[in-house]
């Protein structure tokens, strides 16, 4: 099975929507990019700590456990397919948890807690009759195995033994972010899930689209937290799949971004105050002093902080036209309980109900529900530029959507003749 | 637990209008039903099933929440719907100091401008209030949602 893509144009300024709504690119998908040659978010391995602990997540369409051992398994980080090998039933159907095994309910076959199938009832037969043949091969039965890897508590997966080391898939950008952000132990402060109706690859976008930010996100401008006349920039990987909006704390006036803004239908800059504005207090607490960060990891994942909110994500894609977006917020372990409050209170500003995140879910609908009927039309991505793919110190720019296209494209077989990366 | 028919009545009435303000998105007038020193949080059942603090929203005074509908009304944009609250009879639970306890099921339908309805969150209210001469205020009310996974977004309080 393959899929045809023409391509209007070679640095993919044109995407025909189609991409977004076509089962067998979705199916494709799966196959070449979340069970291919990338690293996929698993979860963090603070999430683990105890040997037996594990927990159940979604790379791509796929039900994977990862799970720390036991002590008897070696304690190891595994993760597994969760499915089990009988009959396909799902083994693990709890969130999280701790098991010393994990035994499908349906005939009970029993594995490892590093998914090794290690029991089958009535394998020999009962009373000489019945059972599994002789030659039934046990250990080969297992459920397939992600290589796993672990960048400062932060874990990664990938399904295909074709896949670069970790450290050149995220590139030096990619890990120091990675780093930047779990340079000391961190604490779980918990989870929020939302389902929006479109195709998976609208959320990609959305997170490569800097241009978006202050425009749709009007509390950004509103409030002062977010301007794309403050110092900021997007960084890319050098294949430029993975990509960084990001943004230092009051670096621009009030007046720079009222001229800047000034005839911007729809944003009322400074038109409103909070009263209550402990929300937007932030003291820079990385050494490179950003309050946005948001390293965006091809296919599935982002670090997002926003002040003083951190957060993990997992992109879940739930069919064509459905995406689970998996937030993890977490803190430091050494947070004073002031700062897990201010966390907490400034959790108000991502997630699903998120002051500069919930309109995410709604731009990403109404893109699905209108571009169904004409599948070979095209969107435009020419903000920042067209032809080559290169970083930005300014954040007017669509430039890395550009950059998902080329690397999708590369991945589906499908690169434009001549195509950027 | 025995409650006196006053408190029982005060209780009933703050719970519906609780819900109808909403639906009529008369938001401002339902912030009125707070006292200045709440606290609204909306959370769900899967963090607290695991003793995790995280917030869906979280205002700790009655001026966070003003800010809320504030951003709602003018900054934030969100899918266009109807709420519709579907509220359950309240549980007492308690009383201490004047502050009374009761908790409720409640199911929110949000139905769209074309006339679609769906569930779009079902949970429970665990929320403190005090009497204030007839009418009684909310001194903390928490949205324990059973729907974690959020359809679309959040914009409009539960
Ligand atoms: S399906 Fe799992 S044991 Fe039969
Ligand atoms: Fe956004």
């Amino acid at each position: 099975m393959s899929i045809e893509v023409s391509w209007e144009r070679d640095d993919y300024s044109r995407v025909p929507y189609r991409l977004y709504h076509d089962p067998q690119v979705y199916a494709e998908e799966m196959a070449r990019i979340f069970r291919g040659p990338t690293w996929n978010y698993l979860c963090l391995e603070a999430e683990i700590a105890n040997p037996g602990d594990f927990r159940t997540v979604w790379i791509g369409d796929t039900p994977v456990v990862v799970s720390r051992a036991t002590a008897a398994a070696g304690s190891a980080i595994h993760a597994f397919v969760n499915r089990c090998s009988h009959r396909g039933a799902q083994i693990v159907r709890k969130t999280h948890g701790n098991a010393q095994e994990h035994v499908c309910i349906y005939h009970r076959w029993c594995y490892r807690t590093d998914g090794e199938l290690i029991g089958i009832p009535f394998r020999r037969g009962l009373k000489g009759e019945g059972g599994m043949p002789r030659d039934f091969d046990m250990a080969g039965a297992s459920p397939r195995r992600l290589k796993v890897a672990n960048v400062s508590g932060m874990l990664f997966g990938t399904f295909s033994d074709q896949s670069e080391p970790i450290e050149d898939y995220l590139g030096e950008f990619g890990m120091g972010m990675v780093r930047r952000f779990f340079h000391k132990p961190i604490t779980i402060l918990g989870y929020s899930r939302q389902l929006i109706r479109g195709n998976w690859k609208l959320y990609a976008e959305n997170l490569r689209d800097t241009y978006h930010a202050s425009l749709l996100h009007e509390f950004f401008v509103t409030y002062g937290v977010d301007r794309a006349t403050q110092k900021g920039g997007v960084k890319m990987d050098a294949r430029h799949r993975h990509n960084m909006n990001h943004a230092y704390t009051a670096t621009d006036t009030q007046e720079d971004a009222k001229a800047a803004y000034a005839g911007t239908a729809g944003v009322k800059l400074d038109r409103m105050r909070l009263r209550d504005t402990k929300l937007l207090q932030h003291t820079p607490e990385f050494a490179d002093r950003m309050n946005l960060a948001g390293p965006t990891f091809f296919p599935n994942c982002i670090i997002i902080q926003i002040n003083h909110s951190m957060g993990t994500r997992q992109i879940r894609p739930k069919g064509v036209d459905g995406v689970e977006i998996f937030q993890t917020l977490f803190g430091f372990a050494d947070d004073t309980p002031e700062m897990t409050r201010h966390r907490l209170l400034s959790a108000n500003l991502v997630g699903p109900a998120g002051f500069v995140s919930m309109e995410d879910g709604e731009a990403i609908e109404i893109i699905q529900k209108s571009t169904l009927n004409e599948p070979e039309a095209a969107n435009i991505i020419e903000m920042g530029g067209r032809g080559p793919i290169t970083d930005l110190d300014h954040r007017v720019t669509e430039t890395p959507v550009r950059g998902f296209w080329s690397y999708w494209a590369e991945l589906m077989g499908v690169e434009a003749p001549g195509g950027v990366r | 637990m025995k409650v006196p028919d006053v408190i029982r009545h005060a209780a009933s009435d703050l719970m519906a209008e609780y819900g109808l303000l909403i639906d009529e998105d008369r938001l401002e007038d339902w912030v009125e039903l707070f006292a200045e020193d709440c606290d609204y949080k909306v959370v769900t059942r899967e963090n607290v099933e695991q003793g995790l603090p995280n917030i869906l929203i979280w205002c700790d005074n009655k001026d966070m929440l003003r800010d809320r509908i504030a951003s709602y009304r003018d900054v934030n944009e969100y899918n266009l719907h109807w709420d519709r609250h579907i509220i359950g009879l309240p549980r007492f639970c308690g009383e201490a100091a004047g502050v009374w306890t009761l908790e409720a099921s409640y199911s929110l339908f949000q139905t769209d401008l074309e006339g679609a309805s769906r569930l779009f969150s079902a949970g429970r209210y665990r929320i403190e209030f005090r009497m204030d001469g007839e009418a009684a205020r909310i001194k903390t009310a928490t949205v324990i949602a059973d729907t974690g996974l959020i359809p679309t977004l959040l914009a409009s309080p539960i």
